[in-house]
């Protein structure tokens, strides 16, 4: 068989925090690695950030190649491009895969150009073919087709959508080796970060549960009611996306193929017809509740509970319920 | 203002077909595009707003560049009666069946041949596309600082500006120099129609019309079209419509609120 490169992939540092999308792609990583018998590495640029790089090997990595320094601290894509370019030169990985949140969007587009290489953008989905090509699945025209990508060029990149590979397991068991390397100390890069503030926008791909509304709502007002429930089971409120386009609800609560994509463990669709582009972002959630007036909306066909009726009735009742057994009644309540 | 004080903005555009109106065939997993008219790509429409709203507050020259077929004539005639001041177009058939790589590499060596310039301007993404990569990738094959996703411009100087984006969980207030590039969202402006008047006088405008040759003296034709292209589409196919065997409910609501209270009890969602 050919030899074959390592499989890379870039840990992307949110505010000295590895983000979760990382995790993810050193578990599809580990899975390519080893189907093609190769180390899987993993690059790390920040400030301070030795244990972070452990937490890499916890979650699959044989290398963290980790590069630590102040002028790293914060995102500066010339910075990153140029370290990493140097590093790819040098290890000759098959494989390199990147979140596709706006911090990767932003840098793997410049280490493919500088490479030469081919990206594949947003990719859901990774497999190998006979020959241990890397086989990327991306969504085309809105989620209504996928698309395999193949790439001549090495290494073969893609940045991948968070939430929907697999989070693997942290195990501190797991022994790696961390090295450290020379960076490539940049002072001038023609960008200087004059403010920075936390944007406290909801964080909807994290959320364990979403309460979403559609068009079946009357009112923008309304969503509180969907908040009501929301806060009552420690979740969050998400939109379809004509109601964003109307300017009910911001952009970080669109849920759907140009929104956010979400894995939570109950997603609750209130008035939501279910258009191909709302299901791709939310069909993989564990348990999918779904009101609907319409019996014919397609949301039913994904929905794991689907009552037929009009929200402003199901939901008042609902958050009954739930307020009775958050007081710790029985599942038959006093009439 | 005097042209030495003058920016010099490039804005890349994209011809895209109407995507509220093209059909899709669920068949083939293809476009027609035949079947809906190409409109300029709404993403690069707020660019050309960004670029105008600069030209009217500091003076600047605009040029707009598009690579596509002929017929994308008319979309850079749409970007001049919306504003801009001078047209490009690159078509040729050695350009066609271009990845994001080949279209930035074209697009860049096209730029260094209209020489000097102080910003480029994209749109975040095309709606076609959809891959978000050509802005950044043009930014580094011109070897220029780019920033991505700028949601609102602060301020231009003549030698900088200052925009704001959203990385991470963070909003930022970044100083850019020129020369750079950033890639907008639609949030940073709302783009204008067009006056009748300008429509009109657009017609008239000249179009400059470079091919694979043009650009000879400053590029590598190998690095042009489906040749200079590392990616390719090996298969195209309609997701299979998962389907889950759900429960319904219908008339007695109480009774699916009761339930479903006790499956949410039962997901651990409810403490």
């Amino acid at each position: 068989m050919k030899r074959h490169g390592d499989v890379l992939v870039f840990a992307e540092n949110n505010d000295g925090r590895i983000h979760p999308v990382s995790y993810e792609l050193l578990g599809k990583g580990r899975e390519l690695a080893d189907s093609l018998g190769v180390d899987l590495n993993a690059v790390l640029l920040g400030w301070r950030m030795e244990n972070e790089a452990f937490e890499l090997i916890y979650r699959g990595a044989d290398k963290v190649f980790l590069y630590d320094h102040p002028s790293l601290e914060e995102f500066d894509v010339i910075r990153y491009t140029q370290n990493i370019v140097k590093m790819v030169r040098e290890t000759e990985p098959d494989i390199f895969l990147v979140g596709a949140t706006r911090i990767g969007r932003t840098l793997a587009p410049r280490i493919a150009a500088a490479l030469r290489t081919g990206l594949t953008a947003d990719c859901v989905d990774l497999k190998l073919d006979e020959e241990g090509n890397l086989v990327q699945v991306r969504p085309a025209f809105s989620g209504n087709i996928m698309a395999q990508i193949v790439t001549k060029t090495r290494p073969q990149m893609a940045t991948v959508r968070y939430k929907v590979m697999k989070m693997p397991e942290r195990d501190t068991g797991r022994e790696g080796e961390i090295i450290r390397m020379k960076v490539d100390v940049i002072e001038e890069t023609g960008m200087r970060i004059i403010e920075k503030t936390h944007a406290d926008e909801v964080e909807i791909a994290e959320a364990d549960v979403i309460v979403s509304g559609g068009r079946g709502l009357k009112r923008p007002e309304d969503f509180s009611l969907l908040e009501e429930l929301a806060s009552l089971l420690g979740g969050v409120v998400g939109s379809s996306r004509p109601l964003v386009d109307a300017g009910w609800i911001s952009k970080d609560h669109q849920v759907g193929f140009s929104g956010n994509t979400v894995k939570p463990r109950v997603y609750i669709a209130c008035g939501i017809s279910g258009s191909p582009q709302h299901l791709f972002g939310m069909r993989d959630s564990d348990i999918i509740i779904a009101v609907n007036k319409d019996p014919t909306a397609p949301i039913f066909n994904v929905s794991d509970y689907g009552v037929v009726g009009d929200l402003y009735e199901f939901i008042p009742l609902l958050i009954r319920e739930v307020k009775r057994l958050i007081g710790g009644g029985k599942d038959e309540g006093e009439h | 203002m005097s042209s030495i004080d003058q920016l010099n903005i490039i804005v890349l555009l994209k011809q895209v077909p109407d995507i509220e109106k093209v059909k899709f065939d669920f068949k083939t997993g293809r476009l027609d595009r035949s079947s809906a008219e190409a409109v300029i790509n709404p993403f690069d429409l707020n660019a050309l707003e960004a670029a105008v709203e600069i030209k009217e507050k500091v003076g600047a020259r605009i040029t707009v560049i598009s690579m596509g077929p002929k017929t994308a004539e008319a979309s850079l005639r749409d970007a001049i009666a919306r504003g801009a001041d001078d047209a490009i177009l690159l078509t040729d058939k050695r350009f066609a069946g271009a990845d994001t790589l080949a279209t930035s590499y074209t697009l860049a060596c096209a730029i260094r041949k209209v020489g000097s310039y102080d910003l480029v301007i994209c749109g975040e993404k095309t709606i076609d596309g959809d891959t978000a990569q050509v802005g950044p990738e043009v930014a580094e094959f011109l070897g220029v600082p780019h920033v991505a996703y700028v949601e609102e411009i602060r301020e231009v100087k003549r030698d900088r500006i200052l925009v704001k984006s959203k990385m991470g969980r963070n909003y930022y207030i970044i100083e850019l120099k020129f020369p750079g590039l950033i890639t907008v969202t639609k949030d940073v402006n709302t783009p204008r129609l067009p006056s009748l008047k300008d429509k009109i006088r657009s017609r008239k405008a000249e179009i400059t019309v470079w091919n694979a040759d043009s650009l000879l003296d400053l590029a590598d034709e190998r690095y042009f079209g489906a040749t200079g292209s590392p990616t390719t589409v090996a298969k195209v196919y309609v997701p299979k419509a998962e389907r889950r065997k759900g429960k319904i409910f219908r008339g007695d609501l109480e009774r699916a609120a009761k339930e479903i209270a006790i499956v949410l009890r039962e997901a651990h969602v409810i403490r």
